[in-house]
């Protein structure tokens, strides 16, 4: 269940959003629309990074289906966060072939380096990291990939990582942060 | 295609229709050989096939084709082929799944039976009884779920479900529109609305029927009396939103709940409205049809009804016949 | 140097775009197909190959084709299995990242074998670039002719689309992709029918892996008995080996089916031997669902023969001394791997992953997850090792589905081999902690297999 805060989120989808609707739903035989559901709501979490129960409805409405059936989907599918993440959530693999070459070491470093827990949010809503299940880059182990693109980090090691959170205007961040928490 | 099949289950030849499942091919002969069914409903279409404890061994698979089926079949959602030989309870590998089926359903069931409200009439209870083991081998905490209220007249208390589906297909064939459904996934799925609001609409009753186990339960009777202590009565009404045939559970003078009608098999024999169930409580709402037929294999016989049942021999002989009339009229004076 | 057929001009500078890709050959095949062959005779060409299914299962391509139902007035889909999931397996990434020409040109033959209109490639939603890449390269090809309405003057037509997956492994078993790709939670449908009879929309229909499909190209531009030339056995043509681990060059590489498992590992055209100067103690030769073989097993046969990566020889000795090719997924564990440490997170894999429709699968896989995870951490009894093996059993075969068997054998084959590793678990629970179980004897020669009696 949700918290009673987060049911009351409002999501307005922009009238460039419901283009993007249009274009998928017109690859499917006029009869079955829902089979835009996944598309679309992917299009709607990289609009507002997460998917609101208000966002959901108006997928349904304009699906034309019942608000049930997008709940159903959104929670079985990993990739949809149905609560608000950081801006960056980090998705680090951490099955067999990554974890043999050390992947579970570059979790905690993340852990570390950003002080947040697994599935938690940084204090000033910028990064948030999670361990996923493979993502079919083995050879390229250890990986992690950050949403809405999904860009792939390969061969990744703690300089690597330092390097891409500072990119991603991290250190900063970080500084202001343990600030916070201290 | 001819319009009859020949199977034959643990041996006993039937002659089925066409397209016929091997489960209900299985119940047309009955007795001990029907395969046990949590999930599957034969009055809910595509139901059935994922609790996996009706699973049978194909010995041969047609006439046709009389190679044997690789593995074990679901019996609900396999029909049936000219020839099929079936082995239910007369197969070793059949038991021995089912056994473990039976512990896997257990694994996070919470076994609260001494407080559960279905406990007498409960689908896993009897499955248990008569296919599980004494102990678990689980050691390790089992899941859990806040209950909630779905509705002002139904409580949803998911730690008690195993997930059979049926109230989504009942929500899905039977009402209008549904509000509540699978969540997440794995052994993380649960049943709900996901935000809170209440399944409300004529027949939104029928799910507490169709719940195998005490996940859904009727607060109307909750925690009035057990089952076994209640007696089943059938009567009618004029209903304009069903057929108004129910079974009133009578304790006393008063109807503590209706529902619809059962088979042996667990099975509605028509879904009813919620009117029906939840508002009509009273004796003179309706016309009292005369008791319950209950299988005096069930818990809930065990009080009430049934004459003396007659073994075999008194059947085949006049003389024990006649004392046992005498004798039956005798302990009913009593 | 082994012939490559799919990857053959992986490394010229532009090959994702489409003139690039023509200028090599690219949708000449194509060209071959939509002219001078009829769907028939591609489904013949391809049953001649002897292609098997590259996604796992094995199961040969043109059969599949010849099974899909053909009633009137119902349209019939060809839906490409891109949901790459499986943990060691990587192929179909590289694939469609570096050649997506050559998904796409297999898709319209394959589409046109198949007589489908519209064809969707469901790619898992975590591969968002790749989506981008096939989209830009299916725009591509469109705007020279060779998809939209009468490709090349031959009247047929055929739209393509992507289809992003949302996340779960479970859509990679075809009727839960099916599922998927009607908007629905990926629950596998009960069998039968099989997509074959109804399957998209309840429209007969055929799901290939990306690889298959890409393997039409190069088996109809040079023919199925060409084709069926390469290899060793029932095991024809080449295949994408996702080699990862503990390996001095992991990474994609196109083999002749048959290639020895050892030269496989050691050879400097292949992985080039184990990182590090390390030792090798097992293999799970085609993707975390396969069994695991230590490594005297995975070099050797039983009968001592020579191990060679095909379909057949892999799987010899059965599920007791051998494994399988599945989706080609090999990952090497060096000396100081701990097996049960990799048991342990391939059950939680399994339990992640599990769809939770039906019971053995939903409750099983979260068990076995626990009690391995209590292994691990050196809480474990002897006991446990037994139960794991029964509860193993007790889901295999019994599900929906194929992730049942997946996450059973991992853990029943893993304690087949490696019992002494569980065993010293449980005995040794303060030095599991500290260190690993090490290569003990499971690279040592295998006893010599003694004379068969004469009775």
């Amino acid at each position: 269940m949700l918290k009673i805060e987060e049911t009351t989120v409002v999501h307005e989808f922009s009238p460039r959003m419901y283009q993007q609707f249009q274009e998928i739903v017109k690859r499917y035989p006029p009869e079955q629309p829902k089979a835009a559901l996944l598309p679309i709501l992917h299009v709607v979490q990289a609009a507002f990074g997460w998917l609101s129960v208000d966002g959901m409805d108006k997928v349904a409405s304009y699906l034309d289906i019942q608000p049930i059936e997008v709940y159903e989907v959104a929670s079985f599918y990993t990739m949809y966060f149905l609560r608000p993440q950081g801006k960056y959530m980090l998705e680090v693999c951490r099955t067999g072939p990554c974890c043999l070459v050390g992947a579970e070491k570059i979790m905690k470093y993340i852990e570390h380096k950003l002080g947040v827990k697994e599935g938690e949010v940084t204090p000033d809503g910028l990064f948030s990291w999670r361990g996923v299940e493979c993502l079919a880059a083995c050879g390229f182990a250890p990986v992690l990939q950050i949403g809405p693109e999904y860009t792939f980090y390969e061969n990744l090691t703690e300089e690597k990582v330092d390097q891409l959170i500072e990119k991603l205007g991290g250190k900063r961040s970080i500084e202001a942060n343990q600030q916070l928490t201290n | 295609m001819s319009d009859i099949v020949k199977v034959s289950i643990d041996g006993i030849p039937v002659e089925v229709a066409p397209g016929t499942t091997i489960l209900n091919a299985a119940r047309q002969i009955g007795g001990d050989i029907v395969p046990p069914a949590m999930c599957y409903y034969s009055k809910l279409e595509g139901s059935g096939g994922k609790c996996r404890t009706c699973l049978v061994k194909v010995s041969k698979g047609s006439e046709k084709d009389p190679r044997p089926m690789p593995k074990l079949v679901a019996s609900c959602r396999t029909t049936v082929m000219d020839g099929m030989e079936v082995q239910n309870i007369t197969s070793a590998e059949v038991i021995e799944a089912r056994k473990g089926i039976v512990e896997i359903l257990l694994l996070n069931h919470p076994l609260d039976c001494p407080v559960c409200d279905q406990a007498g009439e409960c689908s896993l209870q009897d499955l248990a009884y008569e296919h599980g083991a004494a102990k678990t081998r689980y050691e390790f905490e089992r899941r859990k779920f806040e209950r909630i209220d779905i509705g002002d007249k139904i409580q949803l208390h998911m730690t008690r479900c195993i997930l059979c589906y049926r109230c989504v297909f009942v929500a899905d064939q039977i009402t209008d529109h549904r509000i509540h459904g699978i969540l997440n996934r794995g052994d993380h799925s649960e049943i709900s609305t996901y935000i809170h609001k209440a399944v409300d609409n004529d027949f939104s009753g029928n799910v507490i029927d169709v719940c195998p186990v005490g996940a859904l339960t009727d607060k109307t009777f909750r925690f009035k009396n057990r089952v076994w202590f209640t007696k089943p009565v059938e009567a009618h009404r004029d209903c304009d939103k069903c057929c108004g045939k129910v079974t009133l559970w009578y304790k006393g003078e008063d109807v503590l709940r209706v529902t619809g009608r059962k088979d042996v098999y667990g099975e509605v024999e028509e879904f009813i409205c919620n009117t029906c169930r939840f508002e009509k409580k009273r004796t003179d709402d309706w016309v009292i049809e005369g008791p319950r037929n209950v299988s005096n294999t069930s818990v809930i016989s065990s009080n009430h009804y049934g004459s003396l049942h007659q073994p075999p021999v008194i059947k085949k002989n006049l003389a024990l016949q006649e004392s046992n009339k005498e004798q039956l009229e005798r302990y009913t004076r009593l | 140097m082994g012939r490559k057929l799919l990857l053959e001009h992986i490394d010229v500078e532009g090959i994702q775009t489409f003139d690039v890709y023509r200028s090599k050959g690219g949708y000449a095949a194509v060209e071959k197909a939509l002219k001078t062959l009829t769907p028939e005779e591609i489904v013949e060409e391809v049953k001649k190959s002897g292609l098997r299914g590259r996604g796992g299962a094995g199961f040969p391509t043109g059969m599949k084709w010849s099974f899909l139902a053909k009633p009137e007035g119902k349209p019939r889909y060809l839906v490409c299995n891109a949901d790459e999931s499986e943990p060691g397996t990587f192929k179909d990434r590289f694939l469609m990242t570096k050649i997506p020409h050559l998904l796409i040109e297999g898709m319209i033959i394959a589409s046109f074998a198949l007589g489908a209109k519209t064809s969707y490639i469901y790619v898992r939603g975590e591969m968002m670039p790749q989506i981008r890449i096939l989209e830009k390269a299916i725009a591509e090809a469109k705007n020279a002719g060779f998809l939209g309405k009468n490709i090349l003057g031959t009247g047929y037509e055929l739209e393509l689309y992507v289809q992003p997956g949302g996340g779960a492994y479970i859509c990679g078993e075809e009727t839960a992709l099916i599922e998927s790709l009607e908007g629905k939670r990926g629950n596998p449908r009960i069998k039968p029918p099989f997509p074959a009879i109804a399957g998209l929309w309840g429209c007969p229909t055929v799901v290939n892996n990306v690889e298959s499909i890409a393997a039409v190209v190069p088996i109809i531009r040079d023919g199925g008995e060409e084709y069926a030339k390469i290899g060793i056995g029932r095991s024809t043509g080449t295949k994408l080996i996702s080699a990862s681990g503990n390996l001095v060059k992991p990474g994609i590489y196109e083999i002749e089916l048959g290639v020895p498992v050892e030269e496989f590992i050691y050879s400097d055209e292949f992985c080039g031997g184990i990182a590090n100067g390390k030792r090798l103690k097992a293999v799970v030769a085609g993707g975390s669902s396969v069994p695991i073989l230590p490594a005297n097993l995975i070099t050797k046969t039983i009968n001592q023969e020579a191990r060679l990566m095909s379909y057949e020889s892999l799987s010899d000795g059965g599920f007791a001394t051998g494994s399988m090719m599945g989706s080609g997924g090999f990952i090497a564990f060096d000396e100081d791997q701990c097996i049960v440490r990799n048991t342990w997170n391939f059950a939680r894999f399994y339990h992640h992953e599990s769809c939770g429709q039906c019971s053995p699968c939903r409750e099983g896989t979260g068990w076995m997850e626990k009690v391995l995870h209590r292994l691990e951490y050196g809480h474990g009894k002897l006991s446990d090792i037994d139960l794991l093996v029964d509860v193993s059993k007790k889901i295999e075969g019994n599900t929906i589905c194929p992730l049942g068997d997946a996450a059973a054998w991992p853990v029943a084959s893993a304690i087949r081999h490696f019992r002494d590793e569980f065993e010293w678990h449980v005995t040794e629970p303060r030095l599991c902690l500290e260190r690993n179980y090490g290569l003990a004897h499971y690279a040592d020669p295998l006893p010599k297999p003694e004379p068969a009696v004469a009775v």
